[in-house]
């Protein structure tokens, strides 16, 4: 079936080139014959990497290793669940996700279209048709990118996944990276539709925008699922380093915010066209260049997949892309001129102006950190690289003025506010800000990180802002036809889902926020060394060391070493926490022995973890190996001069290896677990962390709702009412 | 038994592709199903402005928005909404 696959990637490629092909030359002779079937040729695209996507992933699992992907990623001992996800943690295999999301959702939005903008919808499939090509065209002609390279012979045994992936959010993380980059290529494809046939007007951005929500949404999910494993996994304690490819994450979907509120003012003002335009080309360029960091290897990140052909193509459909919208932009400056201006600077659109300097200032201080390793090299010759440090320095104030205008913007109408509304809307959140500032100093030193507590100031003003426009909505609406407080304001709600699911949003990201800045200026941290029976004290909690754990795996070839520790506070026991260390075979590191292999190959943490609404006290562990030395010497030594002295082929004498490797395992765990030697350990006091992923559910939340589409019954409700009574003042003009 | 399938299906999805192809060049029946892209754009933007008027009087009825400042906003909008109809009509009245 492989052949089957590698047939409909060339096929699926051809179908690009003929897509764009076709919709150019409809588009330029006015002939919806080739229009059509140009749109006809993405569904096709979309079928053939359809059968491309279920042959690879029947071939992982198969376990079929003669497809070099599935030897490389996959093991016959690899759990079902990361054999179907594996796929995504190759070159290829992401390539081949990338390419396949991207014509499931030029298909969507196509077929959405497929009766308006005559004009337009050409030159959007081009250029959707056209990065469809690109990456087509990689996997087939770039060394080590095609998913359907075969291995002849076929190998026994796979190597297995990574183990840093063997985990629930690393199975869904790239997925939904890779849609909320690809998604964002919808909205770009009918910018630049709208660019080149000159209609600029909003029709462009009503039809892309819940394509644009989506890409956000996906991108935010990927962000949190992967600030959720390096919290869990990484065993470093922390949930974001402003590694290179998280930033390369974060960037286009700060751009991606600026845009959702930027276009809001195009669609109601006739205004910031040009911003929009620029927004959306950006964005859909800082995801390409998401795309380029993780696979040319030009940065080193623990995400990267380290040097590859396909950097060089990639940098190349950036420029093309950044250079080619940038020149359509420019000349089309005069089409994009503002139908008006900001009457006010109390109004919405004011708002929403200084959020997108400060989104793209954000975006500004974020790249040129993450570049300037390369910036560096390329002035003074040598790579310096700027730390979290920096990074927090610079984009904290940035973030803390950002958060005030969370709160700012819900308030403000369009047009402008009076003043005297103005002080009726802030004062009560004013308030609630001032009693929750003097609490926070009084009770908790919170004056002794300012940078905190002046975002704790504006967060929870945001947050009192909000909650102040659903009780004014459910009043509004109870002022109008009676009822519940509870019925009014879902009725409200439910009236005005882009508005509220937009609050609700807003609050999420506020609470996000207030977790961030607790934990990283609150946290407590220790690092120290403890024997079984020993203790230290780390903030109000003393953790015992209690004894050593080990357990084997035989299915996974996992060794693990724990710890139980006794948690106390206050003289009470507060958790049984057990972290562990776990060690897998690898073959790469199978020269240093076959015993040595497991503790020079990829090693993982499971931090012991006691979460609560109030924070969490975090745990990891790395055992002292130096011990067991000798005797993991001794044992490569006795099983590698059998290896030497039997028959390869003859598969008893691998199975006596096996066994007697096993065998040397377990004796060494056994020995770890007598000798009670030291371990080294992390413990972490984190405040407020889980409100970090909460306050991400509840963002994901709100813009889930704000995408749920009203009811076309509704909408025409809503439109009758609102004909008939401009039908009266039709007849009077 | 690949080849087979492979040929099959591209073959299947190459008459799909091409169908559009084989209509006359003045059969007008797919273009007839097209909305004229002036009338969908003045209606997409009528919708709009019902929205934006409703807004404004959520927003009144909230206290967001003092009488005088939602007085000006409403006559605007409206004054903007009869433009567009106007326009629909005529447009529609072209297109008979």
């Amino acid at each position: 079936m492989i052949g089957l696959g590698a047939a409909c990637l060339v096929a699926a490629g051809l179908g690009c080139a003929y897509a764009a092909v076709a919709a150019l030359a409809g588009a330029t002779r006015g002939d919806r014959r080739l229009i059509d079937s140009s749109r006809r040729a993405i569904y096709a695209v979309c079928a053939l990497l359809t059968v491309c996507v279920v042959v690879l992933e029947a071939a992982f699992l198969r376990s079929d290793f003669s497809v070099e992907l599935v030897a490389d990623h996959s093991s016959t001992t690899t759990p079902t669940l990361y054999k179907a996800t594996a796929m995504w943690s190759s070159q290829g295999g992401s390539l081949l996700l990338w390419a396949w999301v991207l014509s499931i959702a030029a298909s969507a939005v196509l077929f959405a279209t497929r009766r308006r903008h005559r004009e337009l919808v050409p030159y959007a499939t081009a250029v959707l048709a056209g990065i469809g090509l690109f990456f087509c065209g990689l996997m087939v002609l770039a060394d080590g990118a095609n998913p359907f390279a075969r291995l002849d012979p076929a190998p026994a045994e796979g190597v297995g996944l990574n183990p840093l992936l063997r985990h629930p959010a690393m199975a869904i993380h790239p997925p939904m990276l890779y849609s909320g980059y690809v998604l964002f290529s919808i909205p770009f494809a009918f910018a630049i539709g709208a660019l080149v046939t000159r209609r600029v007007d909003a029709s462009w951005i009503r039809s892309t925008r819940r394509f644009a929500l989506l890409a956000w949404t996906f991108l935010g999910v990927g962000i949190l699922l992967g600030a959720r494993w390096s919290y869990s996994e990484l065993g470093w304690g922390g949930y974001w380093g402003w590694d290179a490819v998280e930033n390369a994450s974060l960037m286009p979907w700060l751009a991606g915010t600026a845009f959702l509120h930027s276009i809001m003012v195009q669609e109601r003002r006739g205004m910031l066209k040009v911003w929009n335009v620029s927004l959306i080309c950006a964005t859909f360029v800082l995801a390409l260049l998401g795309t380029f960091l993780v696979r040319s290897g030009i940065l080193e990140s623990i995400h990267a997949f380290g040097a590859s052909t396909v950097g060089t193509p990639l940098l190349v459909l950036i420029a093309v892309v950044l250079l080619g919208s940038t020149a359509l932009i420019m000349s089309r400056l005069d089409d994009l001129r503002s139908e008006r201006r900001i009457e006010s600077l109390a109004s919405r659109e004011a708002v929403f102006l200084v959020n997108n300097l400060l989104l793209v200032g954000l975006c500004a201080v974020i790249f040129w950190g993450t570049f300037f390793p390369l910036i560096s090299e390329a002035v003074t010759g040598e790579r310096s690289s700027l730390g979290g440090a920096w990074f927090d320095r610079y984009t904290a104030p940035l973030a803390i003025v950002l958060v005030l205008f969370t709160g700012i913007g819900p308030l403000l109408a369009w047009r402008q506010v009076s003043a005297g509304s103005l002080w009726r809307l802030v004062r009560w959140p004013l308030a609630a800000t001032a009693v929750a500032t003097l609490a926070l100093v009084a009770l908790a030193d919170a004056e002794s990180e300012p940078l905190a507590l002046a975002l704790f100031c504006f967060a929870f003003f945001a947050l009192a802002a909000l909650i102040g426009e659903f009780v004014r909505a459910a009043a509004a609406r109870r002022a109008l036809s009676g009822g519940s407080w509870f019925g009014a304001l879902a009725t409200a709600v439910a009236r005005n889902r882009r508005r509220y699911g937009g609050y609700i949003v807003h609050a999420g990201v506020a609470l996000l926020f207030i977790a961030v800045a607790a934990s990283s200026s609150f946290q407590t941290s220790s690092d120290v060394r403890l024997r079984p029976g020993d203790s230290a004290t780390v903030g109000d909690y003393q953790v015992t060391y209690e004894r050593p754990t080990t357990s084997i795996d035989p299915a996974e070839e996992r060794l693990t070493f724990g710890a139980v520790l006794d948690v106390d506070r206050d003289g009470e026991q507060f958790a049984v926490l057990q972290p562990e260390r776990n060690y897998y075979a690898s073959t790469a590191a199978m020269g240093s022995g076959p015993v040595r292999s497991f503790f020079e190959g990829e090693a993982t943490s499971e931090v012991g973890r006691r979460e609560g609404v109030g924070g969490d006290l975090w745990t990891a562990m790395r055992p002292d190996l130096e011990p067991l030395d000798g005797l993991i010497a001794g044992a490569d030594r006795r099983l590698m001069r059998l290896a030497r002295d039997s028959d390869p082929a003859e598969t008893g004498a691998q199975q006596q290896l096996s066994y007697l490797q096993g065998l040397a395992i377990r004796s060494i765990a056994e020995r770890y677990e007598a000798d009670a030697s030291p371990i080294d350990l992390r413990v972490n006091v984190n405040p407020f962390v889980i409100w970090i992923w909460l306050g991400g559910g509840i963002a994901i939340g709100g813009a889930l709702f704000a995408l749920w589409p009203v009811p076309a019954g509704r909408r025409r409700q809503v439109s009758d009412v609102y004909a008939a009574r401009l039908a009266r003042d039709l007849g009077r003009a | 038994m690949e080849v087979v399938v492979a040929v099959i299906l591209i073959a299947v999805l190459a008459w799909f592709v091409s169908a559009p192809l084989r209509r006359r060049a003045d059969d007008d029946r797919a273009s007839a199903e097209l909305e004229d892209p002036q009338i969908a754009d003045l209606e997409a933007r009528k919708e709009a402005k019902y929205r934006q008027i409703r807004d404004a009087e959520f927003d009144r009825a909230q206290g967001k928005l003092s009488e005088e400042d939602w007085r000006r906003a409403d006559a605007e909008l409206r004054r903007e909404a009869i433009e567009i109809l106007k326009e629909l009509d005529r447009l529609r009245g072209q297109t008979g």
